[in-house]
């Protein structure tokens, strides 16, 4: 068997009487694109949240490059490389656009965030704003979050998770609360980001337009378990994915 | 920007140092003991730029104080510089080893165990009767690198020391406010998660700034003592403490000379209150701190980023 850079092994997760995870096993090859998909509630995000150190396992392994990460803290995953967005977009509310973008580049600098060296940097700003420009919402730089709309939220929390070294990159949802005109210019912009980055990408997504244009494979999860685990078109004409997940045939 | 922070801290020295001159008796201790006890606010502001309150920085003021005096009365130390500069290395010690306990809790959690601690200090601090117990010691006047003052250059001397520090001190935290390391504080009292998942310790960044709260406290602490020549138990009770959370709401988290200027405001109202009106004089400052609060939800030093604001 080729081992991936991901690898997940017979992973179980409860809680309590709920199921999150059940013999959940998948290897994610180098430079992937995977997604997931599923009901509310199937386990999509507990395993997004198992493979960043949120949620331990109960049992099972994950290897990131053959190495076993279950147990440890999230910040120490992410310096591993593994990044991750968040359903809902995670952002310092109190600061503005460029200040979030510039908390993500003091933490992954070369040096380590200082304590002298000033956070607003003629280079640290000219840094900030050329990831702003490269996710196209530069234009907002100086305003705070709350005043933001939903798809621009979503890129700078995306954003911030491509500071630093990004081996993997988790996207929990990356266009819900989007609003449906803008989820194909952002799939595109934040697609061609983490693919000329090289980065192996794995995403949640309850829109399959979205999942059969930009992955490669699919998992579908039902109730805690991975039903189906293959390319796109056989996942979705798979009776049981339609039963359980998309509803109706595709 | 940096350049003009300094010029800013040079003239707020000479401005401030001038006083050794003008100012009456009176007035320049009033002011040495308000900048001191705003040294320990400074410490408070700069937890509360991470989201939290300690009730017991009179912990670190109170241990900085019998610290100094108990080198000065058992190893015949006077010198003010090696006095400071050895409380503060304790408080440095113990802010080390309490830090990292403290930097696990939030909000009331940390504010009443940070209380708890200063408590326990007072209560022991109160049944040592082999230093003092609860009528404390006293500490003789410093000398400056050999030299003995008495009298007004003394006062004056003190003065000009206490000045120095809080320049020094105000500009330093100034600059860790301003770094990489002060904008990851307030991103993590904003938002945790967010933190932690760009790779970085939430609970390294607290007890860095528990740690800077001591060590200024235990500064405040020395200086307070030398101007008072007298330290008791008192320094570490808990309405101490709540004077410096009281400065530090007042100033806010915007303005380093903001929580100066409280400290001195709070220093001025109590001995003119307690002059003119002696029993209801913590009911006065009551008012004026609600006055504060409401009129400036940000302290004092909104004012400040006001008036900045305009000019831009
Ligand atoms: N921390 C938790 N504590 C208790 N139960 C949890 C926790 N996290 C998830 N669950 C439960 O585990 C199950 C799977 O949840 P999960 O969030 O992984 O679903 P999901 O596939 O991401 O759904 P959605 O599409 O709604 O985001 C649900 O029943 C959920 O209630
Ligand atoms: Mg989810």
């Amino acid at each position: 068997m080729s081992t991936g850079v991901l690898e997940v092994r017979d992973v179980q997760k409860s809680f309590g009487a709920v199921t999150a995870a059940k013999d959940i096993s998948v290897t994610v090859p180098e430079g992937a694109v995977y997604s997931l998909i599923g009901t509310n509630g199937a386990g999509k995000t507990t395993f997004v949240n198992m493979v960043t150190g949120y949620i331990k396992p109960d049992s099972g392994q994950i290897n990131f490059r053959d190495r076993n990460i279950i147990g440890m803290a999230p910040r120490q995953i992410t310096r591993m490389g593994i990044h991750r967005s968040f359903q809902i977009a995670q952002l310092c509310n109190e600061l503005t656009v460029e200040e979030n973008m510039l908390v993500a580049d003091a933490i992954h600098g070369a040096t380590g965030p200082s304590f002298l060296r000033n956070a607003h940097d003629k280079d640290a700003r000219a840094r900030a704003i050329a990831t702003l420009e490269r996710f196209n919402i530069a234009e907002h730089r100086d305003r705070l979050i709350p005043e933001l709309s939903g798809g621009v939220k979503k890129l700078l929390d995306i954003a911030m998770a491509m500071a630093g070294d990004t081996q993997i990159m988790l996207l929990d949802e990356p266009t819900s609360g989007v609003a449906a005109d803008e989820k194909f210019p952002i799939m595109d912009l934040v697609m061609d980001a983490l693919r000329s980055a090289g980065v192996t990408v794995i995403f949640v997504e309850h829109d399959m337009d979205i999942v059969t244009r930009y992955s490669e494979r699919v998992l579908a999860f039902y109730d805690g378990r991975i039903i189906a685990d293959d390319a796109p078109d056989e996942v979705l004409s798979d009776s049981e994915v339609q039963r359980y997940v998309t509803g109706a045939p595709a | 920007m940096q350049s003009n922070l300094i010029i800013s801290a040079i003239v707020a020295l000479v401005a401030l140092a001038a006083g050794a001159v003008i100012l009456p008796d009176w007035a320049m201790f009033l002011f040495a003991m308000a900048l001191a006890k705003g040294l320990v606010c400074l410490g408070i502001v700069g937890m509360m730029r991470g989201g939290v309150v300690s009730f017991g920085q009179g912990l670190y003021y109170c241990l900085g104080a019998y610290t100094a005096t108990l080198v000065a009365n058992n190893f015949g130390i006077s010198d003010i510089f090696l006095l400071t500069f050895l409380s503060a290395l304790v408080c440095l010690l113990v802010g080390i080893a309490f830090g990292p306990l403290l930097s696990n809790y939030r909000g009331i959690f940390f504010a009443m165990l940070s209380l708890a601690l200063s408590m326990v200090l007072y209560g022991s601090l109160s049944k040592m009767s082999f230093i003092g117990g609860t009528d404390g010691l006293n500490i003789a006047a410093p000398t400056f690198l050999g030299w003995a003052p008495e009298g007004r250059p003394l006062q004056a001397a003190l003065y000009i020391y206490v000045v120095t520090i809080s320049v020094i001190a105000g500009t330093l935290m100034r600059i860790y406010f301003d770094s990489e390391r002060g904008l990851l504080t307030l991103a993590t009292r904003d938002n945790e998660l967010r933190v932690e998942y760009l790779g970085a310790s939430v609970r390294n960044i607290m007890t860095y700034n528990y740690v800077f709260g001591a060590v200024l406290g235990g500064i405040g602490g020395t200086i307070a003592a030398l101007a008072l020549g007298h330290v008791d138990p008192e320094f570490a009770f808990w309405t101490t403490s709540g004077e410096f959370v009281f400065v530090a709401i007042l100033a806010g988290y915007l303005s380093v000379p903001a929580v100066f200027v409280s400290a001195i405001i709070l220093e001025l109202v109590r001995s003119f209150s307690n002059l003119y009106f002696p029993n209801t004089w913590q009911l006065a400052l009551g008012i004026f701190l609600l006055a504060v609060i409401i009129a400036l939800p940000n302290g004092l030093g909104s004012l400040v980023r006001r008036w900045k604001g305009n000019k831009a």
